[in-house]
């Protein structure tokens, strides 16, 4: 026979539960630099991304469980490809694929037992900085629009703490990296990250067709050797 | 939810999150998924005319593509006809596929330019979902099975016929894929051309390749060759230096796709006038 659970007492059993599985993760940071927007994640994994590519100028990031944040970007790419076909690539925005997710994981979290443990960025580069647009959507459906920068993961508040005291606007690419980087270093007090231990993707407003793109190891290790000046 | 969906296309209407066959892992494919979601969406599915249509759709005509050490290059002319009457005198008819891949198609230009489109989001689609390319191979094979559905418009009237070429980073060679209206796929050595003037441009590729081109002169090989096939075939349409209407030409090599600049090919296609004028056959291959 069930007993009866009140139900704020079941939604707070259900945060507390996605809150306890994204604090097991580590940490992705996401934020704008002079040329467009960088995403740095705390990720040894050279398959298994966190850090992805949905449409011309739109990328995804996420943090907690990999098959629910995999599921979502496959669906993610599938509506940003399915509205680029029918109508046009410009029609496709950050907006409204923020909007779907933000209804897709609403719903999860309502009418299933279990609700994903997953935390997502999905960030737009505009033409210049002050039209780029980061959305931060969180397991129960909410979504924030984000200036600067955001954090996510385990240690998110330290993290993000890290993050506000090195943040600038305009930085360049070298500067946004090395912040990212130190202050996913403050996950924990002797956390030491090298290029081959970090996932770093851009959307750089200054390429092409397709602005997302990877950067390989080397090219991280040389940004990071640069002076800041 | 079956009513509305083709018009909002990846909303739940009444929901607004996205469907379950979204979430589901499944097909990489675009075609496929679009065909489980959207089957009207896609060229392939509609009812053929009951009758065949006659001439008065425009059709596209005359691509070649040329092969080089390390690359591909591939052109064709601007003209679209419908019957005797020139339909558009600026079609563009080759196109990027990919980073590494370049498609270009003749007959019904409508659905011609629909499989292109579609064709361009498959790769791309593949790319996102797996996190690495289809091997050219791959690629060629799936552009069959799309002109294969096609084939019962064909039979209409509607023919489509694609050309596609890539780099090949395996092999570090370009590449050229031939196609028949029921999706047969066949890989040609050197050189191809496609179109109702390819007769005309084969005869002038034949005498003007050699192995060893660089990319310019396969370029200036495959604007020779368009010449000649809109010398003698009527649908095909030369350059055309008063409204500085030229060939679109693209290269694909190891550095990607790359389609030459207005000025480029405008130069070549002056040099290639002015060389007839002296010789309105064109360049001469030696007898013996």
């Amino acid at each position: 026979m069930p007993f009866y659970v009140s139900p704020e007492q079941q939604m707070k059993d259900k945060a507390d539960y996605a809150r306890k599985g994204i604090a097991r993760g580590r940490s992705v940071v996401v934020l704008q630099y002079d040329d467009g927007i960088l995403f740095v994640a705390d990720n040894p994994s050279r398959a298994l991304h966190k850090i992805s590519e949905i449409y011309d100028r739109i990328a995804f990031a996420a943090v907690g469980k990999y098959n629910e944040f995999e599921n979502l970007r496959l669906g993610g790419v599938r509506y940003a490809d399915v509205n680029g076909y029918q109508y046009d690539r410009r029609d496709v925005t950050a907006r409204g694929l923020a909007n779907v997710y933000a209804q897709s994981l609403g719903t999860i979290f309502t009418e299933t037992n279990k609700p994903y443990e997953v935390e997502l960025v999905v960030a737009e580069v505009g033409v210049e900085a002050s039209s780029d647009q980061i959305y931060r959507l969180t397991f129960d459906g909410s979504v924030a629009d984000e200036h600067g920068y955001v954090a996510m993961g385990g240690q998110a508040e330290a993290v993000a703490q890290a993050l506000k005291d090195r943040f600038q606007e305009g930085m360049s690419l070298a500067e946004a990296l090395k912040a990212a980087v130190q202050s996913l270093e403050a996950q924990d007090s002797d956390r030491h990250l090298e290029a081959k231990s970090l996932e770093v993707a851009v959307l750089d407003r200054n390429r092409e067709h397709r602005l997302f793109r990877r950067l390989p190891a080397a090219r991280i290790e040389s940004l990071l050797g640069e002076d800041a000046s | 939810m079956v009513e509305g969906r083709s018009r909002v296309a990846s909303h739940e209407s009444h929901t607004g999150r996205l469907p379950g066959l979204f979430m589901n892992p499944g097909t990489s494919s675009f075609t496929d998924f679009l065909g489980a979601y959207s089957p009207e969406m896609l060229p392939g599915r509609r009812t053929p005319p009951v009758s065949p249509v006659g001439d008065d759709i425009p059709h596209g005509t005359t691509i070649v593509a040329v092969s080089f050490p390390g690359g591909v290059v591939m052109a064709g002319d601007r003209r679209a006809t419908a019957g005797n009457v020139i339909a558009q005198r600026d079609i563009e008819k080759v196109f990027r596929a990919d980073e590494f891949s370049a498609i270009a198609i003749a007959g019904t230009a409508g659905i011609g330019i629909e499989i292109v489109r579609l064709f361009q989001v498959e790769l791309e689609h593949y790319e996102k979902m797996e996190g690495r390319t289809l091997s050219l191979e791959g690629k060629a094979n799936r552009l069959a099975t799309m002109v294969r559905g096609n084939l019962a418009m064909a039979m209409q009237g509607l023919a489509v016929v694609p050309l596609f070429a890539g780099y090949d980073e395996e092999r570090d060679t370009g590449r050229i894929f031939s196609y028949d209206p029921a999706g047969g796929r066949y890989e040609e050595r050197d050189f191809y051309s496609i179109g109702s003037g390819s007769v005309f441009a084969r005869g002038a590729l034949k005498k003007l390749y050699r192995p060893e081109l660089s990319p310019e002169d396969a370029a200036l090989a495959c604007v020779q060759a368009l010449y000649d096939a809109a010398d003698d075939d009527a649908a095909t349409g030369g350059p055309d230096l008063t409204r500085r209407i030229f060939p679109v030409v693209a290269t694909v090599t190891a550095d990607g796709y790359r389609r030459l600049g207005e000025d480029e090919v405008g130069a070549m296609a002056q040099a290639v006038v002015d060389g007839r004028y002296d010789s309105p056959g064109g360049p001469t291959a030696p007898l013996r």
